[in-house]
């Protein structure tokens, strides 16, 4: 590495906000050799996508480079003028964006937003740059490009957009791109084939990339030296391999520790072991499955989101639903947990048809309280204008009918000890709380009234890793402390293999495959759930080469 | 709960000073249109035509009219009835559009989508023209333009609650909510609307200022309150045929009063948008 | 997809219209039965009025009754209505003893040059000006478009028409006696369109032109600054939601130039929002007419219809509001119309 090609010595990156200076980046230096992959991962907030931005001048009005230097091929453009980096992005270094359809114009045809890239840069005319157009898009893989040059980014799908994204990207060959958490937001399938994609463009055009993520499975997999931020600062950076074998940063090892892998459970996510199991719940003669469900369906005007799906689930027991965007999971969801109507079916909770009780009215029926339901985004899960004490309150008060006093604050504080909420925090607005407290009060709120099916809805999709691994820990120890059944939501099948005994794969609406969990995750089945499995990035290379 | 909306209150108004002043205006316009009995130098309504068309002077601050009538005093009484018909107009069409609108967006479906659909086309219409046809039909009342200013005003409440209670009913903790029992009408009242009020105080505030406008370009031309009672937009009108003479104080004086209280409205509305958002609360 | 891209803008286009036109019967529907009820519940009876006139007893008064079909039931009484309308007979007027449909239709041009040159006038300030405001946030030229927002929306039509007549026609005297369309003296030019600026033009009295010209600034002027202010602060806040954006990042990450950026990237998606509210912005201008209109004694269709309504003369109200409706509609279509083919996200649905 004699003449890096991008070299970052000693970035300082500042915001002016409302609340005074926020210093986002605090000093961080990387290399990169040209034809170079590195993954920059971190979590929220560790100041790994404003390095990229500050690279590339993108920052928004607010931040400014305050220290340090960016050399490009031996050129400092830490204070480049606008001309020159009119002449640098694009050309020399590019980027590849989160959200891939809000990163193309709306109302500006694909074929046109690459002649717009590529004549930026070159003399080409008008046609000239609609046939390198096409070649570009043959060269992403897009199917019938030739039609899809005159679409809007709106006629395609996410993976499409994101194709069309890095065809402009490398339009012009650039030797650097910077790839801002490219698949986040993508299904795993769709991710696999766009990195696959992305990383075989580089290698054959003999770019450099910089992979910034916060899976560090994707870094594992499609670069060869990774960085680990944390708080603004490079904590350890090294070769992918010995990494993660030996990760020596207390960070990097909690990370990596964090990181669901194929293999891990619970207990290995936080370090911990698992909370002693109270006796299973004594089992009731005479009595079948907690939750049946039978012949359920449900359609949105002509669209069947779910389809003729049947299972059961017995008390306490774990089951976990994984599908992709469009599989009709959260519609299946929606619909036992009683918010949502069938088309058709029938839902038995405890042998009686809750299904037959419309929605609408389900608020009154005495099972209301045995069926509660844990949401995706703590963000939003919770009422703006309640404080953690009064969310957790809500069902108390309506569903136990109980009034203020000490019994109601007595059953709210051990409802939030058993979620691990400090009691101080109980008088706090949501916006007072950070991402993982905020899952803590929506979980404490769900179990307050001790229900016996609790429906989880990708409960950790929203969080980072490390705080996903804690609640998860959580949620394992209040089922086999309380004997609740689980409904697992969730589009990771990581997750739902560690917190579930049973897995049902939907595609489309149907059960594409259900089976115990190991049994599954080892040896699938159906092609579809081999693929889904196949499609998880992993970071420990050895033990993917052993089971590949 | 109160208190720390009072405190966030005053915190904002330290660091905003013209939301602070648009406060101070409105609440001295109401206290002028309560107190008009007092505060009005002269009779608003006793003529002296010996007196009439002066400029402002010491003993006339603003002037006199044709018929020698204190402009001032004439002002400050039409403060009331111009303020009285806005707010009454205003929370009559807030109250019946934001339940009317939360309810749509909170049920969707057939009954959401019609009303939806006639709130837009209600909207687009010369909503003035439409106005002045209701005052029409329903009589030279006071209380007629009240009801039209109110009719006019309604679309953009049933529309603003429905757009806000729409995005919200699906979220997290309004479901959380049902999950919980919560009946139906009660979320839509007590969760949803408590949370889409904010928003529609920023509404109420520039719909009072427009409410304001209405009611006196009503009586500008010649519908609603009659001469010889003091109301803004009738002094502008009678002013109107003094203009071209050059007596501008008869048209200027009342146009002044109507400019800062719709103005005053307009800006506490801006500012209340930071004042109720606990959001920006730290 | 490929089948919808074959079917062409245009077809869509055709689709969206035809399918607005629907929806729109039942408002226009609704405006009809608004003011056939109008007609019925208006204070005075018309009859009564109207034998009046003639100084005539209770006999007369039922034969005029009999005459304008009042003693029929209502439901029949709506029907002939409808048929009426459809027919484009809107009854006479007693003020003028002329057809409304004639006085309409002669005095409409005047209303609509009027608020034609204000729209223009509002939005060839309001677009430059929000534009700018977005690109330079928190400089002075932003400071001065948030002032005049804050400003344009406070002050009535009828007031600031008046300070500009005290302004410019006594004071400075730069403007004409500001009545009417053109000076009393002054040769009309032949009604070709009924728009004067056009008229003038068409026969090259360029004179006449200076003359029609000079008299319609100031109304036109009072109008514009009554909407400019919604046009710019929608403009200015479009842009700003642009500009940041992500595909505009990513348009900047490709290293486009800073003017394709704004003007190709970022200014035609800002454009869409503001061609949205100018249908709502139009409407609102015809409701203002009124006012400008009475204060420049401007003979357009809303000073006929204000005459008439405050002398209990309901038949060209009830003219009025239906060609406002009529108005309403074709504006609506057509800023539909605009849409789809500016924002090729618009579906027909």
């Amino acid at each position: 590495m004699s003449e890096p090609l991008l070299s970052v010595e000693n970035l300082h990156v500042r915001f002016a906000t409302r609340g005074g200076e926020v210093h986002a980046v605090r000093g961080v230096s990387l290399h990169l050799a040209a034809g170079e992959t590195l993954g920059v991962v971190g979590e929220s907030g560790s100041g790994k996508s404003v390095t990229a931005y500050a690279i590339t001048h993108l920052l928004d009005r607010a931040g400014r480079i305050a220290e340090g230097r960016i050399l490009f091929a031996g050129r400092d453009i830490t204070r480049a003028g606008r001309h020159e980096l009119r002449e640098l992005r694009g050309a020399a270094i590019s980027m590849v964006f989160q959200n891939p359809r809000a990163a193309l114009n709306p109302i500006r045809r694909v074929g046109e937003q690459i002649g717009d890239a590529l004549r930026a840069h070159t003399g080409l005319t008008r046609r000239a740059a609609r046939e390198r157009a096409l070649e570009l898009l043959e060269a992403v893989r897009i199917r019938d490009a030739a039609a899809r040059l005159d679409a809007y980014p709106h006629e395609l799908s996410g993976g499409m957009c994101q194709r069309v994204m890095i065809a402009m990207a490398i339009a012009c060959a650039p030797r650097l791109l910077i790839a801002d958490e490219p698949t986040t937001g993508l299904d795993v399938t769709t991710q696999k084939t766009v990195m696959d994609l992305l990383s075989g463009l580089i290698a054959e055009r003999g770019m450099a990339m910089m992979l910034i993520t916060h899976d560090l499975g994707l870094a594992a997999q499609y670069c060869r030296r990774v960085a680990v931020m944390e708080q603004g600062r490079v904590v350890e950076e090294g070769p992918t391999a010995a990494l993660f074998r030996a990760p020596r940063h207390p960070y990097t090892r909690r990370l990596v520790a964090a990181s669901p892998t194929r293999h891990s459970t619970v207990a290995d996510l936080v370090g911990e072991a698992p909370a002693p199991a109270a006796p299973p719940p004594a089992p009731r003669r005479g009595q079948g499955p907690l939750l049946e469900v039978q012949g359920l369906r449900r359609s949105f005007g002509r669209v069947l989101a779910v389809d003729d799906v049947s299972f059961r689930l017995a008390p306490g027991e774990s089951l976990g639903l994984v599908g992709e965007s469009g599989s009709g999971k959260t519609t299946l969801s929606r619909m036992i947990c009683r918010l949502l109507d069938a088309s058709a079916g029938r839902i038995l909770f405890d042998g009686e048809d809750i299904g037959a009780i419309p929605a609408s009215r389900f608020h009154r029926a005495p099972q209301r309280r045995d069926i509660q339901i844990v949401f995706q985004d703590p963000n939003d899960s919770l009422n703006p204008r309640f404080t953690a004490f009064q969310a957790i309150a809500h069902p108390l008060r309506r569903l136990e009918g109980m009034g203020e006093g000490p019994a109601l604050r007595a059953r709210v504080e051990a409802a939030a000890r058993r979620c691990g909420l400090p009691l101080d925090l109980l008088a706090r607005f949501p916006h007072q709380l950070s991402g993982g407290q905020k899952a803590r009060v929506g979980i404490a709120r769900a179990i307050a009234t001790r229900p016996r099916l609790l429906v989880l809805d990708e409960p950790t999709a929203a969080l980072d890793v490390s705080v996903q691994a804690v609640v998860l820990k959580l949620l394992d120890d209040l089922r086999r402390q309380d004997g609740m059944a689980y409904l697992f939501v969730s589009h990771d099948l990581n997750v739902v293999r560690m917190m579930c005994e049973r897995t049902i794969v939907l595609r489309l609406g149907r059960i594409e495959e259900e089976g115990p969990s190991d049994a599954l995750f080892a040896a699938p089945r159906s092609a579809y759930a081999r693929e889904l499995l196949d499609a998880i990035p992993h970071f420990a290379p050895e033990r993917r080469e052993a089971t590949a | 709960m109160s208190a720390s909306t009072l405190r966030h209150a005053g915190y904002v108004l330290r660091g905003n000073p013209v939301t602070a002043l648009a406060a101070a205006g409105a609440l001295a316009l109401l206290f002028v249109a309560v107190f008009a009995d007092w505060l009005a130098p002269h009779d608003p309504v006793a003529s002296n035509v010996a007196n009439a068309l002066r400029p402002p002077s010491a003993a006339h601050w603003a002037g006199t009219d044709q018929l020698g009538r204190d402009i001032l005093s004439r002002l400050i009484h039409a403060a009331r009835i111009d303020l009285a018909i806005a707010f009454a107009a205003v929370s009559l069409s807030f109250l019946l559009g934001a339940v009317i609108g939360a309810v749509c967006g909170y049920l969707g479906g057939m009954t959401d989508r019609v009303v939806g659909r006639v709130v837009d086309v209600l909207m687009a219409f010369p909503l003035f023209v439409l106005a002045m046809a209701l005052v029409a039909a329903l009589g030279n009342h006071v209380q007629n333009i009240v009801i039209a200013t109110a009719f006019i005003n309604l679309p953009f409440y049933i529309r603003f609650a429905r757009a806000e209670v729409n995005v919200r009913r699906n979220l997290g903790w309004v479901e959380a909510a049902r999950a919980s029992g919560e009946p139906h009408l009660s979320l839509v009242l007590r969760f949803l609307l408590p949370n889409v009020l904010p928003a529609m105080a920023v509404q109420i505030s520039l719909n009072l200022g427009w409410a304001i406008l209405n009611a006196a370009g009503l009586s500008f031309i010649g519908l609603g309150i009659t001469p010889p009672t003091p109301e803004w937009g009738i002094m502008v009108a009678e002013g109107a045929r003094f203009i071209t003479a050059g007596h501008w104080w008869l048209v200027a004086f009342p146009g002044l009063a109507l400019m800062l209280s719709v103005l005053c409205f307009n800006l506490l509305g801006d500012g209340l948008r930071d004042i109720l958002d606990p959001r920006m609360r730290t | 997809m490929s089948e919808a891209r074959a079917q062409g803008p245009l077809r869509r286009a055709a689709r969206r219209v035809g399918i607005r036109l629907l929806s729109a019967l039942p408002a226009l529907f609704g405006v009809l039965v608004f003011t056939f009820i109008l007609m019925r519940v208006l204070p005075g009876d018309p009859a009564v009025f109207f034998a009046a006139g003639a100084a005539g007893g209770q006999a007369e008064i039922e034969m005029v009754r009999q005459q304008m079909g009042l003693d029929r039931p209502l439901p029949e009484q709506l029907l002939r209505y409808l048929w009426d309308v459809a027919r484009g007979e809107l009854g006479m007027s007693m003020t003028t003893g002329q057809p409304v449909r004639t006085d309409l239709l002669e005095r409409l041009p005047a209303s609509l040059e009027l608020t034609f040159a204000a729209l223009l006038l509002a939005l060839g300030l309001a677009l430059p000006l929000g534009v700018l405001a977005a690109l330079r946030p928190g400089s002075p030229v932003d400071h001065l478009v948030r002032f005049l927002c804050t400003l344009g929306v406070c002050v009535p039509t009828f007031v600031s028409g008046l300070l500009l007549v005290y302004v410019f026609y006594y004071l400075l005297a730069w403007a004409p006696d500001p009545t009417g369309r053109l000076d009393v003296f002054a040769a009309t030019p032949p009604g070709i369109t009924g728009f004067l600026l056009v008229d003038f033009a068409l026969v090259r009295d360029w004179e006449g032109w200076r003359a029609a010209a000079a008299q319609i600034v100031l109304p036109a002027s009072t109008m514009a600054l009554f909407v400019l202010a919604p046009l710019a602060r929608m403009t200015r806040a479009s842009m700003l939601a642009v500009l940041g954006s992500e595909f505009i990042r990513t348009a900047r990450s490709l290293g486009l130039s800073g003017r394709r950026v704004v003007l190709v990237y970022a200014l035609r998606n800002a454009l869409i929002p503001v061609l949205t509210i100018s249908g709502i912005v139009f409407s609102t201008m015809l409701g203002a007419n009124v006012l400008v209109e009475k204060v420049f004694s401007w003979p357009g269709v809303a000073s006929y219809a204000l005459d008439a309504l405050l002398a209990s003369d309901y038949a060209p109200v009830q003219g009025f509001v239906l060609l406002m409706a009529a108005i309403f509609v074709a504006v609506n279509l057509l800023v539909d119309l605009l849409y789809g083919v500016a924002d090729p996200r618009a579906s027909v649905a």
